[in-house]
Formats: structure tokens, C-alpha cells, sequence
């Protein structure tokens, strides 16, 4: 992010302190990760420490330090997903992507996470592809659903 | 929009309001809280504008976009006021077809309706509905009346009537006396009386004071709290502001977890409409109370919803929880006094004072008064949030309410409080939902989570699902915690990969003694209930995974194997395409077969086949 | 002066002072890891468990930072307290299962062996070092990372702590001796946190005695002492 945004992102939240989390995430809004440069310019312009921003940043799950690909595939691990059969729905995402949580796609196309609990439980299995919900899910649709993508990215090329 | 100056004026403003509604007047409400949007129901708002406008009626119906209703199992839900009828499952194409003939013509859409799969009865009336017929919704109720982005709508049904109540008829130790005689507990888990809190607080030295609403829900599975934030913000944050006033407090914080845009959203909307009309700043209502609050949002960390980890976030630092023995009561946020409740806990607040001690306490047991919501997940028909009495049973829950279990399934256990709680086996599910009466049974209230869980769920694997989110949501500081559940995790995983041996189950009851008596904060101390709890119900399938080798509910994969059984197989080849492992074969016409050596167990093929061909043993 | 009792016997503290340190100071044996007399206590490794009784309840606590309060009975070696600080050491001896210090530690409290897996790491996570690099030497170069099992302490991406003045105070307050420091003829390593700076010679004797950067650091940080102060070591000044 150019430095003019972010002091201007600074300025939104008064160079508060407190307010880092929420900063961290707006720009991680903007940038899909959080750039080491970026985050070296904010520890200087708000005089936090850089291993305390690096600490924030590594202990929260919103936060990536890698860049991530255009499409988070974020599959809910909550007990009801759970119960009804997520984990075999994440294990088939992983086969069917070739990359573990975390990782992305060698295309940059998807990067896969999990979320503990989006609080949407009446359509588990659930898994989120950016911010489109697919519920029900099982082992099944899951290619399925990831050849869509493919294909409107393939279009688009 | 003025603000508004005194109490009289608010009033009059509330008439003002009131007179240009009529009650009588048809209005379509439809759903639309993150469950319902899930399922479009987005789109589904737009076809009604559409319809309405196309058929020039704009002007004389009501369209109301509500909050979750609780049904989520069928949503979007649509409710035709006055008549109460409730359509579910509508999709935007259907918005045309229910303008025209129900609003219209007052015709029924009978394919809209629910029907009892008791009774195979279609059922009319929103509050004849088996799922709505048993709850006692005096708070999630109100969902349905209001917009919750409009606070007009709050203020139709009595809203910041208890707030006014209090500013000019209460002291703050009255209040605080109303709310001890209400017994009223928390609901976020602890049940820790909330009138003795505030008097804590009130009472602790020094001059600033805070309050918090903890809105982080971090306990998988329970979403309760995102319904009432989402459906009606303003009724928590009026909880809030009566709280303040009674322990003395000028400022407050919110702090929701990040995975809950939606609340986060409508909580917004709403302090700023409390702003622009004066209800919240300096001198609310000229009586001198001034007041004001900030949301603070989670970064996605269970552990955040333990209060001192959740303070040190709103600080701007990781959430590390600290010792217990210096109470956040009196030293919280930037260590000044602090008073923190749930949700719920706040949303409970008006209504205790609007409707009084007398009324409240009729509600419930002993010593759990007024109700509870729960969300009703898992292995069951009509999952939704529900919100009852305490004192229900839970059998009355999952079967009444809940509609049993779905695809001939058999209870086997129900598990509340989330990672902090327990199984209630499927023998003692007569037990009334109480604070104390889940924790004589090895759980606890929790904040609501209610998982139904049926004969093809492995409680061993249950336990190895709740320590495997634990070990990764433990802050990390402390040995026994962070090294104590790792390990416990490690020897149940072996467990349910065969690999377990003669004295795991005692090594796990020693390592969760160490881990329950010697950790920092409540995520470590009660990190081990999951596991002591199955071990005390279902201590044969523990039994049964180590000395046989054996999932009895067919689930650990490595102690499992699939088969196909040939007089039910079609040979329609769809498990055979889906297989991601190539394990299937089968010509034409011939039952197929699944070679175990190249099978995954994924599940795939038994998603796919309609003719339930595939066996587990 | 604040009185109360420790294993029946008397004892005085200050307001301020924690059990841990009161105990020690009157040679009360409490294993502890995580606690030094100039840091904060911080109550992370656990092994100072004790049974404190406050009026009617008695409690298990760490003893590093509860603070001395009068009349309060505090009991170092009851069966609680054993059973606890023994799965505590089987879990320390489980992770840094090369380390010495934590052998011998376990050995005095009679643990020998661990019924769980072998990790050979060889950081407890105890936080002296980040601690002191925040508190004592004002710098804080490093920090925790990451959270529950995957938990460390490191410099920011784990590589080369650019404020690191290289003054090896890490290395002396751990406690599993993990952190090493390695000196060349030019510089200065300290390993762990793959960071090495150029140590600058002395004006005088030629030896080398501090790095160049901690030295500028100290520049930064003071006020009226003349340049040429920093071209000698302290042995030739």
C-alpha cells in the first residue's frame, strides 16, 4: 500500500494504539496479506515496537503474512459442521487443490484456510469461497464447486 | 434527525411514530440475517420490491427486512402480518406468486408451507409450528417485529421505555437491587450472578469505570449472540446503557469477533442513530447521564472471549488471559474497574426492568430464572436458534422443538458449553436445562451451543475434534495448558488411529487433573470436560477403539472399511465418477466394487448414492 | 511488614513482594523456570504451584505473582501440589528432552522418565528472554509468536531482529541455555536470532569489546558524555 494510504488509514483511527487490530485489518483488507514494508512503515509512524506488531499479527487467525490467492476457501470447522462431516470435506479440498491450510495454489487462484465457526450452522458442511457461501457441502461436490471457479477464471483470461 | 432533548420528548416521539402505523396493515417480512443471505435471500428482497412496485403497492404494503428468526433450517423465512402465515424455504421467483395471491387475493401458497412430518399437516400460522409452538421467546421474539437498521422500529415495541424508566425514576443502587432480586446469571457461560457483579464494580475505588459486551462467541457451533446483534442490536446496547448508569460508567465497548460482519454492521447503523438523537453522548435526555461506546473488533481468537484476554485486545495487544486473582471488576480495561457481560446477558436487561422482579422471576427455576437461547445444531431436523424457558428438558428441546433426529438416526448424546462443556448421553436427556443441574452431569450451560449428536457419531473422535481446536486456540503461555493439551490431543488422536494402548484412558485422567487444577485462565482449566466427559458416558467406545480396534460408529477412518453391498447396488456408476482415489470399479449392469487398499474413506461415494449402497464396518 | 506463614512457619514480607521471592529469601525450596528477581513475574511454566490459604478457601496458585498478604497460609509440598508440579516436569522433560537443565531439574523432583513423546526442543517458552529485552535493556528486538502449540519466541519473520543491540542479556537469562553467543575476531553472533553485528575495536588496546551498533544505541540513549568515549573499552577508559 502506498505510504500516503496508509497515513491516511492511520489518521482514520486517530493513531490510537489500541486500534491496531483494526488496523491491521483494514489494510489487510486492501492488500489480501500484510506486506513487511507496509507493516515496518506503521510500527514507525504509530512508535509501536515492530515484534509487537509481528506478535499481533501472528496471534490472530484473520491475519497472513503471506500473500494469498484471489479466492479464500474458508471451510467452517465448527462442532456442528464437524458432526456432520466437515473434516471429510476439508481432507477432499486439500486432494483436490494439492495444498495444505494455509498454502495457496501454485495459479494464485486459491488459498485454502479454515474458520472456526461463521455462525451459520443450518447449512453445514459449510465452506466459503470469498464471500459466496456453499452449504451442504460433502466430499462430493467439492470438485464440482472448485471446477466453477476455475472455469470464470479461465474465461476471464 | 434532532436530537431529543428530555424524556417527555421521546415519548412523544415514540406516539408520533406509532400514530402513522397501523397495526392492521399488511406487511411481508422477510428474513435476512447471514443464514438467510447465505441462501440468497438478498435477491429474494429484491423480487418483492419488484413486485410491490410492478403492482402498485408499494405505498400500502409494509416490506420489512428482519433479522434471523431462529428457523434457520428453512430459511429464507417470509411472515405475512397480521395473519401471522408463515412461508419458508421461498425463493425469489416465488415473491410475484405471494403478492399476487396472498397479499392480493388473500390466497394460501400451499407448496410454501411447513409441513409436520408428525402429522403431514401443513400448518398456516407461524406460532403453530411445532419449532415455534414450544419456545418462550420474550427476547429473540422481537426479531421479527423490527428492522433492526431502523431504530424507529425499536421504539414501536416500548424500545429505551426501560432506559427512560430508569434515568428518571431509579438510583443506580435501586437498579442494581432490581437486577441482584432478579437472578439474573450470565449467559455467556459462567452463570455468574449479574446483580452481585455490578455491585462489585460499582463499588471498586476510583472514578472511571467501563463497560463491556463481550460479543466474541468464539464456542463453535453456538451463534446465538450474532442472531440478537444482527435482529436487534439496540435492545443489547440499552443493556448496556442501564448497566452503565448503575455502576456509574461513561464509556463501553463492544467487542465482536471479526468473523461476524453482519453484527458489526447493524451495531453500527444503530450507535450512530442512538448519536444523532442524543441517546448517546453527553447529558442523554438532560438528565445528566452521559455516555458513549466503541465496537472493537475480534482478530479471529477464541481465547479472546475469556474476559482478560478480551480486555488486553481492546488494549490493542494479543490476547493473553492473566491471573484471576485480581478481579476485572477492579482492575479491567487500562486498569480501572470494569464490568464485562455477554449479549444476552445485556438483552435481558430491559425487559427485567420494563416487566419487573414479580414477572421475571416466574420465569424458570430456583436458581436459574428467565430463559435461554440455544442454538440447536447438528444431528437434527429443525436447526435454528430457540429460545425457552429454563427448567425445559432437553429431550423436550431436540424432540418438540427440534423435531428429532433426521435420516432414521438415534440419539446419542447432546453436548453443551461448548469446548468448556460436555456430552449429555442420550439416557439422562431428561434433564431440565439448568446451571446447576448441567454441571452436576460432567457440563455446564455454556453460552448456548446445543449439538445433537446421533449413533454415527464417534464420541471418541469428538473428543479428539475439541482438542485439536484447543491446542491451536490456547494462547500458548502456559506448560500445562499449551504442552498438556497438545499431549491429551496426541493420545486420543492414536486412539482413533488404532494406535492406543492399556493405561491411555487413565494417563488422560491424570493429565486433565494437572491441566484442570494448575492452568492460568477457564479455556485451560476446563479444556479436559470434553474428554472426561465422554470418558464417563462412553467409556466402552474409548475401550473399544483401544483394545479391538474398533469405531463402533463408523467414523475413526483407520479403524474402518467400505464395502458395497451388492443387493442394494443399481451399478449406476456415480460413486464410481466421484471416487477421488479410483477405488470403485464396476461394469454395466454389475454391482461394483470398492477396493479397500486404494480407498480413502472420503465419503464421497456415500454422499452420491441414492440407493444406500455403501456399507461402513 | 507483611506477615504470614509458610509451611507453619513465620515469615515477613513487603507490600509489593511476591510468595515466590519471600520463600526463597528464606531458603523455601519452589522449583520455578519462568521468574527472576529483576522481571516481572509472568507465571507461565507453573512449576511454582502452591497451596495458598486465604481465610476459608485454599487454593493451588503460582507463587511468582501472588502477592504477600497478611495472614495467608502458603504450603509448598502437599500431595496437590507434588502430583501437579510432576506432570509439569514430565511435560518439560517430554519437550526439551536433550536439555540438561531440564533433566536435572525433573531428577530432583523425581521425575525421570515422561510417558509422552520426545520433541527435543529445546525452548520452554518462559519469556525471561523477551522479557528482558523489554523491560531491563529497553530495546525489544524480539517478541512471541504465533499462539497454543505453535507458539515461539523470535524476531519478527523468525530472522535478523533489527533493533537487536547484541548485548547477549537473552543469553544470559534463559534458563535451558538455548540462546548461544559466538564472537569471532570481528563479530559478534547471537545465534538463535540470526543476528550478527561488527564489533568495534578499541582506540587504544586494539581488542574488539562491543558491537558497533549497541554502541550507537547507547549514543542515542545518553546525553553529555564526550565521543571520544566510545572509542575505548572499558578496561582503557
Amino acid at each position: 500500500m502506498e505510504q500516503k494510504a496508509i497515513d491516511r488509514l492511520l489518521k482514520k483511527h486517530n493513531h490510537e494504539q489500541s486500534a491496531i487490530i483494526a488496523i491491521l485489518q483494514d489494510l489487510q483488507g486492501e492488500e489480501n496479506y500484510l506486506p513487511e514494508k507496509d507493516l515496518e512503515y506503521i510500527s514507525e509512524k504509530m512508535s509501536i515496537p515492530l515484534p509487537k506488531i509481528y506478535r499481533i499479527a501472528t496471534f490472530y487467525n484473520a491475519f497472513s503474512l503471506k500473500p494469498r490467492g484471489k479466492h479464500l476457501v474458508n471451510v467452517c470447522m465448527g462442532t456442528a459442521c464437524h458432526v456432520r462431516g466437515g473434516e471429510k470435506v476439508l481432507d477432499r479440498l486439500k486432494m483436490e487443490l494439492g495444498i495444505e491450510v494455509g498454502e495457496m495454489t501454485k495459479d494464485g487462484l486459491f488459498t485454502l484456510e479454515t474458520v472456526n465457526c461463521l455462525g451459520a450452522c443450518a447449512l453445514g458442511p459449510i465452506v466459503m469461497v470469498g464471500d459466496d457461501y456453499h452449504g451442504q457441502m460433502t466430499s462430493a461436490k467439492v470438485r464440482s464447486t472448485i471446477q466453477k471457479y476455475k472455469k470464470v477464471a479461465k474465461g476471464k483470461k | 434527525m434532532k436530537k431529543i432533548l428530555d424524556p417527555r420528548e421521546l415519548e412523544k416521539f415514540r406516539a408520533q411514530i406509532l400514530e402513522k402505523r397501523d397495526p392492521k396493515r399488511p406487511c411481508i417480512a422477510v428474513t435476512s440475517g447471514t443464514s438467510a443471505k447465505a441462501y440468497g435471500s438478498e435477491k429474494l428482497v429484491e423480487a418483492f420490491r419488484t413486485a410491490l412496485k410492478a403492482h402498485r403497492l408499494s405505498r400500502k404494503i409494509d416490506l420489512r427486512v428482519t433479522g434471523g428468526q431462529g428457523f434457520d433450517e428453512r430459511e429464507p423465512l417470509v411472515i405475512i402480518h397480521p395473519r401471522n402465515i408463515l412461508y419458508q424455504r421461498v425463493d425469489p421467483k416465488d415473491a410475484e406468486e405471494i403478492v399476487t395471491e396472498t397479499i392480493q387475493k388473500d390466497k394460501i401458497i400451499e407448496r410454501l408451507l411447513f409441513v409436520d412430518p408428525k402429522t403431514g399437516e401443513k400448518i398456516l400460522n407461524r406460532d403453530d409450528i411445532p419449532f415455534y409452538k414450544g419456545q418462550m421467546p420474550i427476547i429473540f421474539g422481537d426479531n421479527g417485529k423490527i428492522d433492526p437498521t431502523n431504530i424507529e422500529d425499536y421504539l414501536a415495541i416500548g424500545g429505551y421505555f426501560a432506559l427512560v424508566k430508569v434515568l428518571t425514576e431509579k438510583t443506580p443502587e435501586g437498579v442494581i437491587d432490581i437486577i441482584k432480586r432478579s437472578g439474573l446469571r450470565g449467559r455467556g457461560g459462567g452463570g455468574f450472578p449479574t446483580g452481585m457483579k455490578w455491585e462489585s464494580c460499582r463499588n471498586a475505588p476510583g472514578e472511571k469505570r467501563y463497560v463491556v459486551c463481550n460479543a466474541d462467541e468464539g464456542d463453535p457451533g453456538a451463534y446465538m449472540d450474532r442472531g440478537l446483534l444482527e435482529g436487534n442490536p439496540h435492545r443489547v446496547l440499552e443493556g448496556m446503557m442501564i448497566g452503565a448508569f448503575a455502576i456509574g460508567s461513561d464509556e463501553g465497548y463492544l467487542y465482536v469477533r471479526y468473523e461476524y460482519p453482519l453484527a458489526n454492521e447493524h451495531i453500527q447503523i444503530a450507535i450512530k442513530q442512538l448519536r444523532q438523537y442524543g441517546l448517546l453522548g453527553e447529558n442523554i435526555l438532560g438528565t445528566g447521564f452521559t455516555f458513549d461506546l466503541k465496537v472493537s473488533r475480534g482478530g479471529g481468537a477464541f481465547v479472546c472471549g475469556e474476559s482478560t484476554a478480551l480486555m488486553a485486545s481492546i488494549e490493542g495487544n494479543a490476547g493473553e488471559p492473566r491471573a484471576k486473582h485480581i478481579h476485572t471488576v477492579e482492575s479491567g480495561l487500562w486498569d480501572k474497574p470494569t464490568n464485562l457481560n455477554n449479549v444476552e446477558t445485556w438483552a435481558n436487561v430491559p425487559l427485567i426492568i420494563h416487566k419487573g422482579v414479580d414477572w421475571y422471576t416466574g420465569i424458570g427455576t430456583e436458581n436459574s430464572k428467565g430463559t435461554k437461547i440455544f442454538s440447536l445444531v447438528g444431528k437434527v431436523n429443525n436447526t435454528g436458534l430457540v429460545e425457552v424457558p429454563m427448567g425445559m428438558t432437553i429431550k423436550e428441546i431436540v424432540d418438540d422443538i427440534g423435531g428429532g433426529i433426521p435420516e432414521n438416526g438415534t440419539l446419542k448424546a447432546v453436548q453443551t458449553g461448548g469446548p468448556s462443556g460436555g456430552c449429555i448421553p442420550a439416557s439422562l436427556i431428561d434433564i431440565s436445562v439448568d446451571f446447576d443441574k448441567l454441571t452436576e452431569v460432567g457440563s455446564m450451560m455454556g453460552s448456548g451451543g446445543m449439538i445433537v449428536m446421533d449413533d454415527k457419531t464417534c464420541m471418541v473422535d469428538i473428543a479428539r475434534y475439541f482438542l485439536n481446536f484447543l491446542k491451536d486456540e490456547s494462547c500458548g503461555k502456559c506448560t500445562t495448558c499449551r504442552d498438556g493439551i497438545r499431549r491429551m490431543y496426541e493420545v486420543v488422536d492414536a486412539i482413533t488411529r488404532g494406535k492406543g494402548k492399556e493405561g491411555d484412558i487413565e494417563l488422560l485422567e491424570e493429565l486433565s487433573w494437572v491441566i484442570s487444577e494448575a492452568s492460568l485462565c477457564a479455556l485451560g482449566s476446563t479444556a479436559p470436560n470434553p474428554v472426561l466427559s465422554t470418558i464417563r458416558y462412553f467409556r466402552d467406545e474409548y475401550e473399544a477403539h483401544i483394545r479391538d480396534k474398533k469405531c463402533p460408529a463408523g467414523v475413526c477412518k483407520a479403524l474402518i472399511t467400505y464395502s458395497i453391498d451388492k443387493k442394494k447396488c443399481t451399478a449406476c456408476g456415480k460413486c464410481k465418477k466421484v471416487c477421488p482415489s479410483d477405488a470403485i470399479t464396476g461394469k454395466k449392469k454389475v454391482p461394483h466394487k470398492i477396493d479397500s487398499k486404494k480407498c480413502i474413506r472420503c465419503g464421497a461415494c456415500i454422499a452420491e448414492c441414492k440407493f444406500d449402497a455403501v456399507r461402513i464396518r | 511488614m507483611i506477615k504470614f506463614t509458610i509451611n507453619g512457619y513465620e515469615v515477613e514480607g513487603e507490600k509489593g513482594q511476591n510468595v515466590l521471592q519471600v520463600a526463597l529469601d528464606n531458603g523455601f525450596d519452589i522449583p520455578h523456570l519462568c521468574y527472576h528477581e529483576a522481571l516481572e513475574p509472568y507465571g507461565a511454566c507453573r512449576l511454582c504451584l502452591v497451596e495458598i490459604s486465604n481465610g476459608k478457601r485454599t487454593r493451588l496458585t503460582t507463587s511468582c505473582n501472588y502477592p504477600v498478604m497478611e495472614g495467608i497460609s502458603v504450603q509448598t509440598d502437599t500431595e496437590k501440589v507434588t502430583r501437579a508440579r510432576s506432570m509439569i516436569l514430565e511435560l518439560l522433560l517430554a519437550r526439551c528432552s536433550d536439555s540438561s537443565a531440564i533433566i536435572e531439574l525433573a531428577e530432583k523432583y523425581g521425575v525421570t522418565e515422561t510417558r509422552f513423546e520426545l520433541d527435543h526442543d529445546d525452548c520452554i517458552l518462559c519469556g525471561l528472554c523477551e522479557r528482558v529485552c523489554r523491560e531491563v535493556v529497553g530495546v525489544e528486538a524480539i517478541s512471541f509468536l504465533g499462539r497454543g502449540s505453535a507458539r515461539k519466541v523470535g524476531p519478527p519473520l523468525e530472522i535478523n531482529p533489527k533493533t537487536c543491540i547484541g548485548c547477549g542479556a537473552c543469553v544470559y537469562v534463559c534458563p535451558t541455555d538455548c540462546i548461544k553467543m559466538e564472537e569471532s575476531e570481528k563479530d559478534r553472533t547471537i545465534v538463535r536470532w540470526g543476528r550478527t553485528l561488527p564489533m568495534k575495536t578499541c582506540k587504544v588496546c586494539g581488542n574488539t569489546y562491543a558491537p558497533w551498533f549497541q554502541l550507537e544505541y547507547f549514543k542515542q540513549i545518553t546525553e553529555g558524555i564526550p565521543k571520544d568515549f566510545w572509542d575505548k573499552c572499558p578496561d582503557c577508559r
